[in-house]
């Protein structure tokens, strides 16, 4: 274990950083999929249309849902007690997002295999909810970290936790929910634009032009609250960066607007949330023009700021305790060992990139515009 | 204390949830192999029936693959949400396996799976055959990484305890993936999806014999199936779990758990056949027993001694009071980490610090533990007998049965007699869920027998859950539950609509198909649709 080349310090540092990156990976990635499922009773009328917009992601978002896969792993291996905390205390929030994506590899197969308009339609239901909720709760989620989640370790690192369900939903939390749904049917817009024509591409440039600005606008209410109506958690004992994890010898102190203490820290932070709110711009302003891969990568650059957002004004905090401010878990306290985060760089070192290469492939092979004629002529075809 | 309510809710929700899952799983892996033998050989002989064939049953691998898709999600996520402690306590260890499943196996078969459907067209069918071949590359390496984590929940390797985290973390990860329970895991449980995959292409083949429908496709499928399916069926049975039960001390108490082997047997082991039980525990009234076997099919020796189950419960009692010297130690440590006495006396006495956890399911301060609370925890460690040793006998019964059933089959497809008994073609496909029973037995051997470990000898399984409420897991149970039932059956549906509609190349084209035969058979009979129907 001497051997280690990389510091621990150095290690828990990027994997946050890669954590950062594999939830924003997927919110791009499977955001794409999530928005255009979170549109489809809107934007598209017909069967004909549901079918075009289906298709349109039908050969990649299998693909774009591993990134929600691997970042659940990833919590696991380089997070245990993130993960343990977070995945059991949010229980019943966590079971609504797993009903509602049970619903998507079925309701994309089952779908198009009988013609019964009843059937297509529960299916339709289906897979928007199978968009919508997670969208939103997956915000909700967000904004239940910086509000601090109510539970407790004790020595053993056995956890406490001492809230429900309904206590998830307030109007913060709901806020941020909103933000994150805003963006992902931004994200869906966008995609759906860039490869549609005809009145299904109206109708999805008026929702994303609206998803934009709502984004824009409650992106900016939720900073506001968070800088005058939050208390962010500050560490007052010192730090050592390297040590055995054991989150309870820190002590934690509960500081108005604290949330934004890194931003005049380090000012270059700031570069997290001008990118959100420039993204969403864009998009907007691409939506308008009927750009499509323009607004797509605005779409996605918004994302990430808004994602990066929530990361940096959080660090060094993964989850804060809202109960027992000591137990709230930081990249500090609640990492895996050296050795383990080492392996698992280098795996991801090696295994990243051959990913991104074949994504990339694959979605070079299947580029260009859905039309009803090309449905027609794949058998295949949701 | 831990609410052994919600420790039990939780273990069902588990098991329901891991069982679903497994029904699809393991189609998933021989379909995926099995199409990609058919599309190579189209590709190296250019027959568009071989085309046919790997779109055929590509769409029902499809419609099962979806259902796997959709029960796994929940399988990584379960783990955070139902056994909190068990993935702070052993997260180090077992977070990475799945992790690299997910950026070496699952990322590779996802994004190609899409590929598959869509990129008949798109691709030379060369391109295309590599892509059907990545994603069985993809399904195969996505069971290896799960059975590497699976492996070292039987058999902890290459970690040890540290005081200072309050967690099992890794020492060697070379071990843990070639961890020989893990590795022969692989083996047996590929081995055994292949096998349900042949089975699955040579019931519905021998369907279509009799019913005289879709020959060419049928008879080709039987014979990759039957040439598959032997050699599947030999390496599920010979290259059994059963390899790696000698690793450890509990896999020996799951073999003399599954034979009922109260008392250690003079080696080498008798394998006992059949057993009826009796009212006294510890004795079986009635036995038949094939001498030798046992030892050979576990040990792979004749002089290596199976224990007992007396016998082990005996040693696990000492282990229980060797773990206490290492809790206390622990707590010590705990209290002052600069205790370098303690540390030494832990250091030494670590291994046995499950055994002693097992007492907290009798009292917290276990350090005040009475003797016959460490006879209670020492019987604990036997799982229940009765249930394993059906459940193995089962399994192994038809392991046996599709080496005879596919040796047969592999004779009469060589001599072209495929079609020739019609008697003989209904046997296959009434065998269609068998492989299904035997897997499904064999998982829970596995996991039940395990008990009452999450990991073995580390983790006692009741301490290891979330401190959920009840109703949180009244309410998931009950919604998994019904939601699977509807989704397999809504799937079985669709799967035999597909079967009726045959192979063609036009999917919707089928459903059309389907509704005219449906308004057509709603008429009287005339002599002009009379034979649609048959």
């Amino acid at each position: 274990m001497t051997s280690i080349p990389l510091d621990y310090e150095i290690l828990r540092l990027i994997w946050w950083a890669l954590l950062g990156i594999l939830l924003i990976g997927f919110a791009i990635m499977g955001g794409r999929d999530l928005g255009v499922g979170a549109l489809l009773p809107f934007a598209a009328r017909s069967d004909q249309e549901r079918r075009q917009l289906l298709n349109l992601i039908g050969p990649t978002w299998e693909g774009n849902q591993v990134w929600l896969v691997l970042g659940g792993g990833a919590i696991f291996a380089a997070f245990p007690p993130l993960y343990a905390v977070s995945f059991s205390g949010f229980y019943l929030a966590m079971i609504v997002i797993l009903l509602a994506l049970i619903l998507r590899p079925v309701g994309f197969k089952f779908r198009g295999k009988i013609k019964d308009p009843r059937w297509r339609a529960a299916w339709d239901w289906a897979l928007f909810i199978g968009g919508f909720v997670p969208s939103l709760i997956f915000g909700v989620a967000v904004g239940n970290v910086l509000l601090g989640a109510p539970f407790a370790l004790d020595d053993t690192m056995r956890i406490f936790y001492s809230g429900n369900f309904f206590m998830l939903l307030t109007p913060f939390a709901l806020l941020c929910g909103l933000v994150s749904l805003g963006m992902i049917v931004t994200q869906g817009a966008a995609v759906i634009t860039g490869r549609t024509n005809g009145l299904l591409a109206d109708r999805a440039r008026f929702y994303g032009t609206l998803s934009a600005l709502a984004t824009i606008v409650l992106f900016a209410i939720a900073g506001l609250w968070v800088a005058f109506g939050l208390d962010g958690h500050v560490i007052t004992s010192v730090v050592n960066t390297s040590a055995p994890i054991n989150p309870l010898s820190k002590s934690v102190e509960l500081v108005r607007g604290g949330w934004l203490a890194n931003y005049s820290a380090h000012p270059w932070t700031i570069a997290a949330p001008v990118l959100g709110f420039l993204g969403m711009a864009g998009a907007f302003v691409g939506l308008q023009r009927r750009l499509g891969v323009p607004t797509l990568l605005a779409s996605s650059v918004g994302i990430f700021g808004i994602i990066a957002t929530a990361g940096v004004s959080l660090f060094p905090f993964l989850l804060p305790s809202s109960t027992s401010l000591s137990s709230g878990l930081t990249l500090w306290d609640a990492s895996s060992s050296h050795l383990t985060l080492f392996i698992m760089l280098l795996v991801t070192v090696v295994f990243l990139p051959i990913i991104l290469l074949y994504t990339a492939w694959v979605f070079r092979v299947m580029r260009g515009p859905v039309t009803a004629e090309s449905l027609e002529k794949n058998p295949n075809a949701y | 204390m831990i609410d052994m309510t919600v420790v039990e809710l939780s273990r069902w929700q588990f098991a329901a949830t891991a069982m679903y899952h497994f029904i699809f799983v393991p189609l998933t892996i021989g379909l995926s192999v099995m199409m990609a033998i058919m599309e190579s050989v189209y590709v190296m002989t250019g027959r568009e029936i071989w085309r046919k064939m790997t779109l055929f049953w590509g769409t029902l691998f499809g419609v099962n693959f979806a259902m796997g898709v959709a029960t796994g999600i929940v399988m990584e996520f379960q783990f955070g949400m139902n056994w909190s402690y068990y993935s702070h306590y052993v997260g180090d260890v077992f977070g990475a396996p799945l992790a690299i499943e997910g950026l070496m196996a699952f990322f590779l078969e996802a994004t190609f799976i899409g590929l598959f459907f869509f990129g008949w067209d798109r691709l030379s069918k060369v391109g295309h055959l590599v892509v059907t071949w990545l994603v069985a590359l993809g399904t195969n390496l996505s069971a290896l990484w799960i059975l590497v984590a699976n492996g070292w929940m039987q058999n902890p390797v290459g970690a040890i305890f540290n005081p200072d985290t309050m967690r099992m973390e890794v020492t060697d990860f070379v071990a843990v993936v070639f961890n020989p329970v893990a590795q022969a895991k692989f083996v047996h449980t590929v081995s055994a999806g292949y096998l349900t995959g042949a089975v699955f292409i040579f019931a519905i083949s021998a369907l279509f014999l009799l019913k005289g429908k879709h020959i060419e496709l049928a008879k080709r499928s039987m014979v990759v199936a039957a040439s598959f399916g032997l050699a599947s069926a030999l390496s599920v049975v010979v290259l059994g779990d059963e390899s790696g039960y000698v690793a450890t001390e509990h896999q020996k108490m799951k073999i003399a758990a599954m034979e009922a082997m109260y008392h250690t047997e003079p080696a080498p082991a008798a394998l006992t056949l059949f057993a009826i039980p009796s009212s006294t525990p510890g004795e079986p009234a009635f036995q038949v027993q094939l001498p030798w076997v046992l030892g050979l099919i576990t040990t792979r020796s004749l002089d290596m001694e199976l224990p007992g189950i007396t016998e082990l419960v005996e040693h696990a009692a000492g282990r229980i009071q060797t773990g206490l010297i290492a809790y206390n130690a622990l707590q010590e440590i705990r209290a002052d980490g600069t205790n370098a006495a303690a540390r030494a006396t832990f250091d030494e006495h670590w291994p046995d610090l499950g055994y002693a956890l097992l007492l907290k399911r009798y009292r917290t301060d276990i350090e005040n533990a009475t003797g016959e609370e460490i006879a209670l925890a020492s019987m604990d460690t036997v799982p229940d007998v009765w249930p394993l040793f059906w459940s193995f006998r089962i399994m192994v019964g038809v392991g046996f049965f599709f080496i005879a059933f596919f040796a047969f089959w592999f004779y009469r497809a060589s001599v072209g007699k495929l079609d020739t008994n019609r008697p003989l073609l209904w046997v296959a496909v009434v065998a269609l869920p068998l492989p299904w029973v035997a897997i499904e037995a064999g998982w829970f051997i596995a996991e039940y027998g395990r008990q009452p470990w999450a990991v073995e000898g580390v983790l006692p399984t009741f301490y290891a859950a979330s401190g959920l409420k009840v109703s949180d897991l009244i309410i998931s149970l009950g919604f998994f539950m019904t939601l699977y039932t509807v989704l397999l059956a809504i799937m079985v549906m669709l799967m035999v609509k597909i079967i009726k509609a045959g192979p063609q190349d036009n999917l919707l084209q089928a459903a059309d198909d389907d509704e005219e035969d449906f308004v057509i058979a709603a008429l009287p009979p005339t002599p002009a649709n009379q034979g649609l129907g048959s």
